[in-house]
C-alpha cells in the first residue's frame, strides 16, 4: 500500500468482485472453495449484505445444493418450503384462476428472503476467507494502460453537495487485480459504462427491464398460509401493459406482496406505484392485508430481456454475471437460481483456464443460458398486448423454444408514446385506505438514508430538457415513475418555464428506473456515498 | 495515559423499532446492528486526543456475546489500539456494566474513561455516572468539547440552561453529547488491518462481577398509533371540532 499527495491508495486482489448479491457472493464462495490461496474481495454499497437486496422470492435450490451441499441443515432465516402454487387473471371486480403454466410450477422451491439469504451466504464467503467490504460503493472503474479493466476506484467519502471536501472527507481508495467480475445487478452502473466502452451490446437486442415494488406486511392472526405462492395477470394493468403481482405466504404470520411493470409501457401518465397501491385494493387481496401492518418495502428493477438481449459478458480485465449481465427467467420470474449458477460458473472457469477469458462462450453452452434461449419468445411475444403474448406464451411452452424464430426486444425509454398522439387511458383507480399513503410513506418503510450533504447523485445531462420538451411531449413522466418521489417539479416563476425540476436525491432507493425509463436518456444514476441507500429488512 | 472507550452494540438508529407481538421485548430479528452513535462520538474523542499527543493508548471494550465483537472491530478499524469483549450471555444493567468498567480501569490503570452520554435502546444514562461513583474520580457528563492540559480536563457540558464549563482532574469519566464531533469514515484498508489487532475475551464472572438484576421488564408498548386528522375550512370549524372533542 502507497500513498502520496495525489496517487490514491492502492489495495490489490486476484479478483474484485462488485455487488454482495447472490451472483457475486456465489462466485466468492466458488474461488475459495476450489483455490484457498486466491486474494477475493467483494465491494458492497449497501451499509451491510442485503441492506439494497429486494426480491420475490420463491428460488430454485439446485444452484444452492450445488454451491452449499447440505445447506437445507442450517438454512437461511426465511425459508420456507412452498406448499400451494395458483396464478389467477384479475378484472377490476373479480378473480379467476388460470392453469399454471410449467415454467411456474414451484413444487420443490423455497419462498425466502433474498436479503436475509445474501446476509447468510455473506458469512460463509467471510469463513473461506474472503474479504467483504459493506458501505464502500464502488465509484469507477479503473482502467490499466493497455486499456483493459484493471479493478475498481472507490467513492470518496465526505465530500459536500458542490463536491468540495467536508472536515469528514476522506478520499477513496482503488482496489486493482487482474480480473474484476461486475456483480451489480439490474442496471449496474459500472456494468452500463463498461457495456457502452466495450461495445458489448452491439450484436443483441437492447435490454429490457421491469421495476419491481414489494412490501412486507405482518398480517392479522389467521390469515397467512406458509407457503401458498400466489400470482395474478390483468388488473390494474391494461391489456398494453406486461407484468403481475405476487404474494408470498411466509412464516409468523408475514406475506410478502409485490408488483413488477415491465418498464416498455407505452402511457406517460402510467404510474407503476399507483398500479401496486390499486392492485392491494383489489377486492380479492385486500383482506388479507386490513388489520396488518408494513414491516419493510423498496422497489428495484429486473432485467426481463433474456437470451436476446444477453450481451457480450466479457472484456478485457472483466466478466459481467447475474442480472448485471441479464440472467434472469422472465417466465419462471425467477433469477435467484440464473445468479447463483453464472458466479458458480465464473468461478470454475477462471480456476480452470486462469482468467476470464472465453467465459462469454462457456456461459452460452452452459444450462444456464440454455434456459434462456428455451423461453427466449415469451417475453417479447407480450409486445403486442397481453392477449397475443399469452397466445405466443402458449405455442412457445408446447414447442419448448424450438421454432425457428426469435422476437426482438425493443429499448424501455422509446416506448413511452407523446400525449398528443396518445388517446387518454381511462384508469378508474379506487379510493385507498391500506398503508402506505404515498410514495413518501412508502420510503419510510425502505428507511432510506443518504446525507443530504453530498452531490446529487442522479445527474440530469441536460436539464433543459425537462422543463421544456419534456414537459410538452410527456408531462413529466419522471414524476409518475419513480417508485420514490425522488423528481418533482416545482413551480417556480422566476425561470422561463415556470417550472423547476427538483431532485429529492435521498429518497432514492437504488431502483434505476429513472435511468432506463427517462425517455431522453438524460439521467445518469450514479453511486452516491457508500452506506447510502435503503436499509432493508428482509426483502 | 491510556483511555478506555465503552462502545455498545445497539440497534441501527435508521432501523424502525417494532416491539415483539407478546409483548416480550424489541424485534431484532433480521436487524441491522452497529455501534451506540454517542459512543463512536466518545472513540472519535479519544482518538482525537491521542493524535495529538495526549494518550498513548486507546482501548475499546463492549459487554456482551459474541457478536459484539463485530463492533469491536469497527472501533479498531476507526483507531482504537486494542479491544475487551467483556463476555456475558445476559444482557446486563447499567450498574453490573460500572462495575465490570471499574475492575477493568483498576487492571488498566486508565486515566481516563470515555462513555457516551446514553444508549439510544435503553436511554438509560446511567454508566457513566455509577461508574464515577463507584470509582471516587470527577465526572463530566454532556460534553461538547473537551481540552486536556496536563493532568487536568476543560469540559464544555450541555446543560438544559446553555453551556458550562467545568475542569476536572484526572483520572476521570467523561460521557459525551452529539456536537462533540463528526466521527471519522473508515479507511477500506485499516478494516484489513483490523483484523490483526488484539481483541482480548474475559468472562463477566473472571472480573469478579456478578450481574445483578434490580430492574425487571415488565412488559413492552409501541406508542399508540397517530389518528388520522381533518381538514378543517376556517378557524370557526377548528373552534367547533375542538370542542366536540372536549379539547377546547
Amino acid at each position: 500500500m502507497s500513498e502520496t499527495a495525489n496517487e490514491r491508495e492502492v489495495m490489490e486482489y486476484d479478483i474484485i468482485i462488485v455487488g454482495a448479491g447472490p451472483a457475486g457472493l456465489a462466485c466468492a464462495i466458488r474461488l475459495k472453495q476450489l483455490k484457498p490461496d486466491m486474494m477475493v474481495a467483494v465491494i458492497e454499497k449497501g451499509a451491510e449484505v442485503g441492506a439494497h437486496i429486494l426480491s420475490g422470492a420463491v428460488i430454485e435450490p439446485g444452484a444452492l445444493d450445488e454451491l452449499l451441499p447440505g445447506w437445507l441443515d442450517n438454512p437461511p432465516p426465511v425459508c420456507i418450503p412452498v406448499a400451494d402454487d395458483e396464478i389467477a387473471f384479475l378484472t377490476a371486480t373479480s378473480k379467476r384462476k388460470i392453469p399454471t403454466p410449467p415454467q411456474q410450477r414451484n413444487h420443490g422451491n423455497f419462498i425466502v428472503s433474498l436479503g436475509a439469504l445474501c446476509a447468510w451466504m455473506a458469512p460463509q464467503a467471510e469463513d473461506l476467507g474472503v474479504d467483504i467490504f459493506p458501505g464502500y460503493a464502488a465509484a469507477g472503474i479503473r482502467y490499466t494502460d493497455d486499456g483493459a479493466v484493471g479493478g475498481v476506484i472507490i467513492g470518496d467519502m465526505g465530500v459536500n453537495r458542490e463536491g468540495q471536501p467536508k472536515d469528514t472527507y476522506m478520499q477513496g481508495i482503488e482496489i486493482h487485480a487482474p480480473l474484476t467480475v461486475l456483480a451489480e445487478g439490474s442496471r449496474g452502473h459500472l456494468s452500463k459504462e463498461l457495456i457502452t466502452k466495450y461495445k458489448l451490446d452491439q450484436d443483441s437486442d437492447p435490454q429490457a427491464y421491469g421495476v419491481g415494488i414489494k412490501e412486507l406486511w405482518q398480517v392479522a392472526p389467521g390469515k397467512c398460509k406458509p407457503g401458498t405462492v400466489q400470482h395474478s395477470i390483468g388488473w390494474p394493468l391494461d391489456t398494453s401493459t406486461y407484468g403481475g403481482s405476487f404474494i408470498y405466504h411466509m412464516d409468523k404470520d408475514r406475506i410478502a406482496v409485490g408488483f413488477v411493470c415491465a418498464l416498455d409501457y407505452s402511457d406517460p401518465e402510467f404510474s407503476p406505484f399507483e398500479a401496486f397501491q390499486q392492485f392491494k385494493h383489489h377486492p380479492s387481496v385486500k383482506p388479507l392485508f386490513e388489520g396488518g401492518e408494513i414491516l419493510s418495502g423498496g422497489a428495484r428493477t429486473i432485467v426481463e430481456g433474456g437470451a436476446q438481449s444477453l450481451p457480450k459478458i466479457e472484456m478485457p480485465g472483466a466478466l459481467l454475471i447475474g442480472d448485471a449481465a441479464g440472467l434472469l427467467n422472465l417466465p419462471k420470474i425467477k433469477g435467484t437460481h440464473q445468479a447463483i449458477r453464472s458466479g458458480t460458473l465464473a468461478a470454475n472457469h477462471v480456476v480452470e483456464t486462469g482468467g476470464g477469458r472465453g467465459f462469454d462462450t462457456t456461459l452460452r453452452e452452459s444450462p444456464i443460458f440454455k434456459e434462456l434461449h428455451k423461453v427466449r419468445n415469451i417475453r417479447p411475444g407480450f409486445n403486442k398486448g397481453l392477449w397475443r403474448g399469452l397466445i405466443t406464451a402458449g405455442i412457445e411452452t408446447i414447442t419448448a423454444g424450438k421454432l425457428p424464430r426469435t422476437l426482438h426486444n425493443h429499448a424501455d425509454h422509446s416506448s413511452l408514446i407523446k400525449l398528443q398522439d396518445m388517446q387518454t387511458i381511462e384508469r378508474p383507480w379506487v379510493e385507498r385506505d391500506l398503508a402506505p399513503r404515498d410514495r413518501l410513506a412508502s420510503v419510510y418503510f425502505a428507511t432510506t438514508d443518504h446525507d443530504e450533504d453530498q452531490p446529487i447523485h442522479l445527474q440530469i445531462l441536460d436539464p433543459e430538457v425537462c422543463t421544456t420538451r419534456c414537459g410538452e411531449e410527456y408531462n413529466y413522466p419522471c414524476t409518475r415513475f419513480c417508485p420514490a418521489e425522488v423528481y418533482e417539479m416545482i413551480d417556480d416563476p422566476d425561470t422561463k418555464a415556470g417550472k423547476r425540476l427538483q431532485i429529492n436525491a435521498a429518497n432514492c432507493v437504488h431502483c434505476k428506473t429513472c435511468d432506463i425509463k427517462d425517455p431522453y436518456q438524460i439521467i445518469n444514476w450514479v453511486t452516491p456515498e457508500g452506506g447510502a441507500g435503503p436499509n432493508y429488512q428482509n426483502l | 495515559m491510556k483511555i478506555l472507550v465503552g462502545i455498545k452494540r445497539v440497534i441501527d438508529y435508521n432501523v424502525r423499532i417494532r416491539v415483539k407481538s407478546d409483548g416480550s421485548g424489541v424485534e431484532t430479528d433480521g436487524v441491522k446492528m452497529s455501534i451506540n452513535p454517542f459512543d463512536e462520538i466518545a472513540l472519535e474523542e479519544a482518538l482525537r486526543i491521542r493524535e495529538a499527543g495526549n494518550a498513548d493508548e486507546v482501548i475499546v471494550v463492549s459487554l456482551g456475546g459474541n457478536e459484539c465483537q463485530q463492533q469491536l472491530r469497527t472501533g479498531l478499524a476507526m483507531g482504537a489500539d486494542r479491544a475487551i469483549q467483556v463476555d456475558s450471555a445476559e444482557s446486563l444493567q447499567p450498574l453490573t456494566i460500572a462495575r465490570a468498567f471499574l475492575k477493568l480501569v483498576e487492571k488498566e490503570q486508565a486515566g481516563l474513561v470515555m462513555l457516551g452520554k446514553q444508549a439510544i435502546d435503553g436511554d438509560n444514562s446511567q454508566t457513566a455516572q455509577m461508574l464515577a461513583a463507584l470509582w471516587g474520580r470527577p465526572q463530566a457528563t454532556f460534553a461538547s468539547a473537551v481540552e486536556l492540559s496536563g493532568n487536568k480536563a476543560m469540559v464544555t457540558r450541555e446543560v438544559d440552561a446553555g453551556l458550562e464549563r467545568i475542569e476536572v482532574d484526572l483520572p476521570a469519566v467523561i460521557s459525551v453529547d452529539l456536537r462533540l464531533n463528526e466521527p471519522r469514515f473508515v479507511k477500506l484498508p485499516d478494516i484489513m488491518k483490523a483484523k490483526r489487532k488484539p481483541l482480548e475475551v474475559i468472562p463477566v464472572e473472571d472480573l469478579g462481577v456478578a450481574p445483578e438484576n434490580d430492574l425487571q421488564f415488565t412488559s413492552h408498548t409501541p406508542p399508540p398509533v397517530r389518528e388520522k386528522g381533518i381538514m378543517v375550512e376556517d378557524a370557526a370549524q377548528l373552534v367547533a371540532e375542538l370542542k366536540t372533542r372536549g379539547l377546547l
